[in-house]
């Protein structure tokens, strides 16, 4: 499976905010200086980031509400994390 | 997912005036005060005083209004911002409003209690200012002693209690052979960013310009040796950096564009497109006072005079790149051109260019002379 454990809990550091973007729409991650446009599946992965969940529960969220394998998305959710968590954007 | 670092946001075109896009960033100066002096300040030379300030409850609006507008990101910034006592109802206002509070600071003077404090209202970031590596450079460019010691203390509580750090270095002939310990000073701190800017001659800039400007051979050591830093600091620091355009080809864009991207209300609740915008006197700034700030955005005489690309002259309006540099900096155009609608004199086109060259060669061939230096006002009365 992915590189991630299941008991991985993502999370969005101090000065790093994600939220809609109601002037342009869409929402956005804003951390310092920087500005990401986020769209698609990644709104709904960012929105199961709350400093609680594990990897393997959001991926079981995800998976019910678009009634899709886990196994399926779990790489496509752990990259994008992954992704982020480079940028500074995400603590895993 | 699309990274948009602030540069590249689109922006509108120039045709027949269309509501202009939502602005992303705002500057608030909520004080023009500050325990340091610095040669470099960008501040105007007629600083604003305490009794002209906005109280609390106006800026609480304008924060409210930024957030309506579409504002992301709020500086606050001075002057000192923590000489405003009350600098963390402000933050938690902000934050409760939904911006994000980034916290422009010189660390002198604030407490950790302060800290606290802040931290906890949903400050999210801090941006600390270095005047130096070390105390003899700190003193000399910021007039106080002790504030190397204490600025050190004070990256230490910062990152100690969570936040990320930036660290801002305005870099001019005094500091600029300290730009790489200025970067293994960053690291060493813990601080995730740095800012390698070099001085941009307006307000006390302006007139120590004699005194700040280093040389062409100095400069281009510096774009060395920060790209080396950056290659070799992948992953631990982020260097971002801003090079004197006295010596470059084309001019920088401001700010994404006049009017595009930003703006700035000062201490008395002036609204600026730029925060030394002030220095072209002919335009009218509205104030919060009498406008909304969505009403100064859309309409302000201000921010419609140099928004877009109608106001160009020649070599400007014919250009390829008009829409790359809008022409480059009016205030700068103002300051050497003695014409805020003027090219900008960095540009190689301008025909001022050669003239603007030479006075950075001129300047920075001389010493020096600490006699002739003006050290910024702590505030006005
Ligand atoms: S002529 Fe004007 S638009 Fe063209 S590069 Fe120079 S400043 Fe920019
Ligand atoms: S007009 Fe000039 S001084 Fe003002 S923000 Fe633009 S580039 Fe800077």
């Amino acid at each position: 499976m992915g590189e991630l454990p299941d008991a991985t809990v993502p999370k969005l550091p101090h000065g790093v905010r994600f939220r809609a973007d109601k002037a342009r729409g869409g929402h956005i991650l804003v951390g310092p200086e920087r500005i990401f446009n986020i769209d698609g599946v990644s709104v709904e992965i960012l929105k199961r980031v709350d400093g609680q969940t594990d990897i393997a529960g959001i991926v079981a969220d995800l998976a019910s509400v678009f009634t899709a394998e886990p196994a399926v998305i779990r790489p496509d959710v752990e990259a994008f994390l992954i992704d982020l968590r480079d940028k500074q954007m995400v603590t895993l | 997912m699309s990274e948009t670092l602030l540069d590249d946001r689109p922006r509108p075109s120039s045709a027949p005036k269309p509501k202009p896009q939502p602005p992303i960033g705002l500057l608030a100066e909520l004080t023009h005060r500050c325990p340091l002096r610095c040669t470099y300040c960008s501040n105007p030379i007629e600083l604003e005083s305490r009794s002209a300030e906005l109280d609390t409850e106006t800026w609480k609006r304008v924060f409210s209004e930024a957030a309506d507008l579409g504002v992301i990101h709020l500086h606050l910034s001075g002057g000192e911002p923590c000489s405003r006592k009350d600098i963390v109802e402000l933050t938690r206002h902000a934050a409760e409003v939904g911006l994000y509070t980034n916290l422009i600071t010189s660390g002198v003077g604030v407490k950790e209690s302060q800290l606290d404090a802040l931290f906890e209202a949903g400050c999210d970031h801090i941006q600390l200012s270095m005047q130096g590596a070390d105390e003899e450079i700190t003193v000399a460019v910021a007039g106080m002693k002790g504030a190397f010691e204490r600025k050190q203390e004070f990256a230490r509580q910062v990152v100690a209690r969570g936040f990320p750090l930036t660290l801002n270095s305005v870099i001019h002939r005094q500091n600029i052979h300290q730009v790489p310990v200025m970067i293994e000073k960053a690291v060493e701190f813990g601080a995730k960013r740095i800012e390698i800017a070099h001085t941009q001659y307006y307000g006390w800039a302006l007139r120590n310009r004699a005194h700040l400007m280093p040389t062409k051979a100095d400069v281009d050591r510096t774009i060395e040796q920060v790209e080396e830093a950056r290659e070799r600091l992948k992953g631990v620091l982020v260097i971002d950096a801003v090079f004197p355009d006295y010596y470059a080809k084309y001019p920088k864009l401001c700010n994404g564009g006049w009017g595009t991207r930003t703006l700035s209300v000062t201490p008395s609740g002036k609204v600026l497109p730029c925060h030394a915008a002030e220095t072209i006197e002919h335009l009218d700034f509205w104030s919060v006072r009498d406008h909304s700030l969505a009403d100064v955005w859309d309409h302000g005489p201000a921010f419609e005079a140099y928004r877009g690309t109608d106001w160009m002259q020649e070599p400007c309006r014919s250009c390829e790149r008009k829409h790359i540099d809008y022409g480059g900096c009016r205030c700068q155009a103002l300051a050497l051109v003695g014409d805020a609608s003027a090219t900008d004199p960095a540009c190689v086109k301008s025909p001022h260019h050669d003239r603007m060259g030479d006075l950075a060669r001129s300047e920075s061939a001389f010493a020096p002379d600490p006699d002739k230096v003006s050290y910024r006002l702590i505030g006005a009365a």
